[in-house]
Formats: C-alpha cells, sequence, structure tokens
C-alpha cells in the first residue's frame, strides 16, 4: 500500500471515531430525552436533558474538534504530508 | 495601511478597540445619568457602531482579485474564528434564538444543538478539503472536482435560493432593530440596514468583510454577556449564570405549576396581533418527541455544512491546519453565545414571572401593566400585547403576548436595567444581522460574478471588470433582499431555518461525496444538487399549503426529504454512467493530502 492510502485509511479512521462521538451527543442521547431529564444526574443542578442542549453537547462539540484537528496534524507529521510553515 | 504590519498587529489594534468600545459603553452610561433621552441613546450606540465599520470596511478596500474573494488567503487562525462567529451568528442566533426556545422551550433547543454540531462536520468531512482546493467559492469547488458549466451552474443556483432566504431574514432583523433604535418605519428602516451591510462588503470584498465582522463579533459578544451576567447579579441568582441558575429553572417550573398553561379560545387568540406568541410550553421539560428534536438538529447541522458563506471563511486562511483549528476557535466563540442564551431567557422569563421580583408583571393588574413605560414603547412597535381574556383585571401567564424577535432586545428593559444596556444590545443584535447578511450577499454575488460571469461568460474578463461586475451585482442583491424582506412573508427564526433546509436539501451530499466517493461523477452531482433542491422545495410547498406530509417531517425539516433525494439520485446516476477521468481521480487524492500546492492556482 503506498503511502498516501496508507495515510488515507488513518484519516478515514479518525473521521469515524470523530463522527461516532458526534452522534452520540448530537443525535443519540436524545432518544432518551425523558429518562435523561427525570434522572437524578444533574451536572450543575439542571436537569440532565436540559444541561445537555444548554452547555453539555455544545461543549463535548468544541473539545472534539480541536481533539479531531490534534489527530488529524499527528497523522499528516506520521506520512510526511504536513504543510511548510511558509505555506 | 501596510499588510504584513497590519496583520502582526492584530491583537494590538482590536485590543485597542475592544477598550475604546467599553469606554464608549461608560460615556453613555455617564450620558443617560447626566439625562440623555433613551432614543438618543439607542441612535448613538447604533450609529457610532455601524459608523466603525463602514470606517474598516473604506480602509479595506482592495483592487486585487485574491484580497476581493478570499482576502488573500492570510487571515490568522483565532481572527478568522471570531469572523466566522460573527458570520455564523446571525439575527436569528442574537435576536431570535433566545426568543424561540423562551416561548417553545426543549423543542427549540434542537437549535442550539445543531447549529453548534454541525461544526464537527465542518471539521471533519469538508473545510481543510476545500481549503486544499484553493477555490474561491463554493460553486468553484463543484465546478472544478466535477467539471462541466452545468455542475457549477446547479451548484450555483443551490447558493442562491438557500443565501438568499437566508439574507432576507437578516435584512428583516437590520430593519427590526433600525426601526425600534431609530424610531422609523420598518419598511424605510431596511433600507438603511442595507446600506450600513453594503457600505462593508462592498469596497474591500472579503477582505473588508472579514475585518469588519472580527470587530461586530466583539460588540455583538460583549452586547450579548453583558446583559446575561448583569440580571443575573441583580436578582441575585449568582455571580456566574452558567453554572448557577439551576434554582432559578427550577423556580420557573414551579411558578409554571402554580400559574398553570390555561389554553386560550380561538376567539380569544384572533384579537392578539399576528406575530406574537405567549408562553404555553414549559421551560426545562422534555416537551416534543424524539425525533422532532432529533429531525431538526439534523437538518441544522447538514445546513451547517452545506451553507456556502461559512465555508468561504475557511478559504481565508494561511493553510489547511489552520483551517481546521480555525473551525474549533469558530465553535468556541459561537459556543460563548448559545451557552448564554438559555441563559438569557431563563432570566428574562423570571424576570417577568416571579411575583417575589419588583419586575414581575404576571398576577399585577393589567391597567398597571399598561402603564408601563416599556411596555408602552413596546406595544406601539407591535411587538408586545396584554388583554384581560377572563375579565378579573389582573394580568395572567396566558394573557400576555411578544414576538419572539423582542425578548433579546426587550429583555434589559423587563428586567429594569438601565437603558444603556438596551442600546448596547441594539448594537449587539445590529453587528449580529449586518456581518451574516455582509457574509451572504458577498457569497451569492461572488459565486455570480466569479463562476457565472467570469468562469462561464467571459473567462477573458480582466481584474479591474471582473471587480466592478462583482461589485454591482452585490449592490443589486442587496436591493432585492431588501425589497422581499419588506414584504415580511415569514419570520426571522422560519426563513433562516428554511435556508439551512434548502442548502441541505440541494449541497449536502454534492459536497461531502466530491471528497470522500471518489466514483462520484458530473452527472451524478447534477441531478443530486438539482432533484434534491427540487424535492425539497415541492414538500416545502406541499406542506405549506395544507399538505399532511410524511415520517412527521414539517416546513422546519424539509430538508430531510430534499437530502435523500438528493444523496439516492446522485449514487444511482453516478453509478448509471461513467466514471470520472483519471485526471479528475488524481485531483480528488490531491485533495486528501494537506501538503503540496493547491489544486486551483493562486490566482483563476
Amino acid at each position: 500500500m503506498s503511502k498516501q492510502q496508507q495515510h488515507w485509511e488513518k484519516t478515514r479512521g479518525l473521521l469515524f471515531i470523530t463522527l461516532a462521538i458526534w452522534f452520540v451527543f448530537s443525535i443519540g442521547i436524545f432518544f432518551f430525552a425523558t429518562e435523561m431529564n427525570a434522572s437524578s444526574i444533574k451536572p450543575f443542578g439542571y436537569p440532565l436533558t436540559y444541561w445537555f442542549t444548554c452547555q453539555g453537547s455544545l461543549g463535548i462539540f468544541v473539545i472534539l474538534i480541536f481533539w479531531f484537528a490534534g489527530r488529524q496534524e499527528k497523522i499528516d507529521e506520521e506520512f510526511g504530508f504536513t504543510e511548510r510553515e511558509d505555506d | 495601511m501596510i499588510k504584513g504590519k497590519f496583520i502582526d498587529n492584530l491583537p494590538k489594534i482590536y485590543g485597542i478597540y475592544t477598550g475604546g468600545f467599553l469606554g464608549f459603553i461608560i460615556l453613555m452610561a455617564i450620558a443617560e445619568g447626566a439625562g440623555m433621552s433613551a432614543k438618543m441613546i439607542g441612535i448613538f450606540f447604533v450609529a457610532f457602531t455601524v459608523f466603525i465599520y463602514a470606517l474598516i470596511g473604506y480602509l479595506s478596500r482592495t483592487l486585487q482579485v485574491d484580497a476581493y474573494y478570499v482576502a488573500g488567503r492570510q487571515v490568522p487562525t483565532v481572527f478568522n474564528g471570531m469572523a466566522t462567529a460573527a458570520d455564523w451568528m446571525s439575527g436569528a442566533s442574537f435576536v431570535a434564538m433566545a426568543g424561540g426556545i423562551y416561548f417553545k422551550g426543549y423543542g427549540y433547543m434542537a437549535l442550539l444543538v445543531g447549529w453548534t454540531g454541525g461544526y464537527v462536520l465542518v471539521a471533519s468531512l469538508l473545510a481543510p478539503y476545500l481549503r486544499k482546493f484553493g477555490c474561491y467559492t463554493v460553486p468553484d469547488f463543484i465546478g472544478t472536482r466535477y467539471g462541466g458549466n452545468l455542475a457549477r451552474l446547479s451548484a450555483v443556483i443551490v447558493l442562491t435560493v438557500a443565501s438568499f432566504t437566508y439574507v432576507t431574514a437578516q435584512i428583516n432583523a437590520t430593519g427590526t432593530i433600525a426601526s425600534v433604535a431609530l424610531d422609523i418605519p420598518f419598511n424605510i428602516a431596511v433600507y438603511v440596514g442595507l446600506a450600513s451591510i453594503l457600505m462593508c462588503s462592498m469596497l474591500g470584498g472579503m477582505r473588508a468583510v472579514t475585518w469588519t465582522q472580527v470587530a461586530q463579533y466583539i460588540v455583538l459578544i460583549i452586547a450579548y454577556l453583558l446583559p446575561v451576567f448583569w440580571i443575573s447579579n441583580k436578582i441575585g441568582a449568582g455571580f456566574f449564570p452558567h453554572f448557577m441558575l439551576a434554582d432559578e429553572v427550577a423556580r420557573i417550573a414551579e411558578l409554571e405549576g402554580q400559574f398553570g398553561f390555561v389554553k386560550n379560545s380561538a376567539s380569544d387568540l384572533a384579537t392578539v396581533p399576528k406575530g406574537m406568541a405567549g408562553i404555553t410550553k414549559a421551560h426545562s421539560d422534555v416537551n416534543t418527541t424524539p425525533w422532532k428534536f432529533i429531525s431538526l438538529a439534523v437538518c441544522m447541522m447538514a445546513g451547517t455544512a452545506s451553507l456556502p458563506h461559512v465555508m468561504m471563511r475557511y478559504f481565508t486562511t494561511p493553510s489547511v491546519k489552520a483551517a481546521r483549528r480555525s473551525v474549533g476557535w469558530s465553535l468556541f466563540f459561537i459556543f460563548l453565545l448559545y451557552s448564554s442564551a438559555p441563559m438569557l431567557a431563563t432570566l428574562s422569563k423570571l424576570s417577568l414571572m416571579d411575583p417575589n421580583l419588583p419586575t414581575g408583571i404576571i398576577g399585577k393588574s393589567i391597567a398597571d401593566v399598561q402603564a408601563i413605560d416599556w411596555y408602552q414603547n413596546w406595544n406601539q412597535a407591535n411587538l408586545m400585547f396584554v388583554s384581560d381574556f377572563n375579565g378579573n383585571g389582573t394580568l395572567e401567564l396566558n394573557e400576555f403576548f411578544m414576538g419572539g424577535k423582542a425578548v433579546v432586545l426587550a429583555t434589559p428593559e423587563i428586567a429594569g436595567l438601565p437603558y444603556v444596556i438596551s442600546g448596547l444590545v441594539a448594537a449587539g443584535g445590529m453587528a449580529a444581522a449586518m456581518s451574516t447578511a455582509d457574509g451572504l450577499v458577498l457569497a451569492i454575488s461572488n459565486a455570480l460574478s466569479h463562476d457565472i460571469y467570469y468562469k462561464i461568460i467571459n473567462p477573458k474578463a480582466e481584474t479591474a471588470k471582473r471587480l466592478i461586475v462583482a461589485r454591482v451585482l452585490l449592490v443589486l442583491i442587496g436591493f432585492a433582499g431588501a425589497t422581499i424582506a419588506a414584504l415580511e412573508i415569514q419570520g426571522i427564526l422560519g426563513s433562516v431555518i428554511w435556508a439551512f433546509d434548502f442548502a441541505m436539501s440541494g449541497l449536502f451530499f454534492p459536497l461531502v461525496l466530491g471528497v470522500w466517493w471518489k466514483r462520484a461523477n458530473a452527472p451524478g452531482a447534477v441531478a443530486g444538487m438539482l432533484l434534491g433542491l427540487a424535492s425539497g422545495t415541492a414538500y416545502l410547498v406541499w406542506v405549506r399549503n395544507g399538505g399532511e406530509g410524511f415520517w412527521g417531517v414539517t416546513q422546519l425539516t424539509f430538508g430531510i426529504v430534499g437530502s435523500l433525494v438528493s444523496l439516492v439520485s446522485m449514487v444511482v446516476v453516478s453509478l448509471l454512467t461513467q466514471a470520472p477521468d483519471s485526471a479528475t481521480q488524481k485531483m480528488v487524492d490531491e485533495v486528501r493530502v494537506p501538503s503540496g500546492k493547491t489544486v486551483l492556482g493562486k490566482q483563476h
């Protein structure tokens, strides 16, 4: 397998992990909205579903993107596809 | 203004700017204390900030294609994040979103999740690859990746439909604010809004829009956060509202139980002016089905990844790596406002509802409420209404009505803050609506001037001519938008949601598959774009005219239907026709690797 194919394979792997986490917090948990809101877990005292829609999911997305960007940079580095700084 | 030096000095320049703006707020506060009228404060706030944006727009004027279309591709990561956040957060986010949450509760919180979650798709599926491509516009990518004028033209059509729907909503928002702050009729105010929008973008294109958007972000975030923190501290809810409003959320639920949600009769509701809503849904309960919530969130996410004015912002970064990080920063800056919107809704509602607070009006006598200054102002602007349906002389929860777009603008007054904060919020709303309108008008006119005029009609046109065409189109599109906005066909939030559905119907799969599926070809993409847009639009028209729809897809989520048709037709047609040639395949390989030259040349 060529270097480029390997690079793409890894990139795709990272995409699937990223999208899986994204799916859980943007779609998955809201199938159980009623149950979650009734649960005794209350971040900062807010009902759980309410908290996820106000802060939880949103914050996780921010962290997820930075994490994704960091991982992708590592992959690019590994295969020597990093851009030159002066580009 | 020396370019290199300007970029290096950005933190300092915007630091001074922020300090200056805070100084201006203090100055206005002093003026209010000295007896300046509310009307004058409103005029000063809106006029002063708009003047600053216009000045930045003028200083950023350019005669270079590269600077006009992609700001010379040298916008630093964090600043591009701020510009994108302003580009993104429109009148809908600033003015209307908290109102939607205020009245509809959980059902509309899907907007918060959808409008942030979409950025994960932008970062992972599209932005870095389109940046590597080196295009000027989104149709530029479609046209080059798939090849052929038909694909390019189809992309321009989808882009125009989606962005134009969106821009009318933004001009509507600038008009609303200008009419309240400057006290002029709405259908004149939309043109005042338009003139301010054009001043920012006409001379400097993307470069001017970038630097005004950063300035607008600073104004809008201060304007949104300051009242939230202030009210929270004022009513003793906690000094950091985001983490400390649990008791207030619980208190609202308690009050809702106490007052009850009385259903108004149809004849009573008929007396309420058009466009206003009452508090009829529980604040923090799950009040809608999972599918309703999820389908709306999905549409907003896929729409985010297909809207050209956002994607375009990532063409301006210096590198692919910077584009990726910049998406993270964008979402961070958006998060600051979005996580505050439900807090604003909570504080605003509590101020209004809680009889223990001096500002609470529910349970007071109707005559007293009608005598309140702010009630009279907003009632005059046709955005607030009370009526004694049951004839008992006191205001019940079901007898209070407000326009969704008034919630954010009126909250400082309802909560009893000095008028200077209302002026600030008006300036913030203006900044939000203007920055988005600028991005959108530019996206449309760039697509028409670059993709239609230069790439299809007159490929030999020289730079000066191209830029003149771009500017003329900018003005024409702006005027068309303002004219439609003056008709007030749909509310701000409704039109914005439609725009996302249009974009998703036509562009989501052609864009994503262009990078992630090598087998995708031109006939497939054209089918995907046109059939997706057509079926989505048909579904919208059908449901609007009394059609019952299917799968629980409403007029707010018609993108689900459009994008599914788009996906299926794109895959089927692609597989039935010839695979793309090896040059195209190689181009896709090229796009997938960050290093090396962009696919399209620096000047094209």
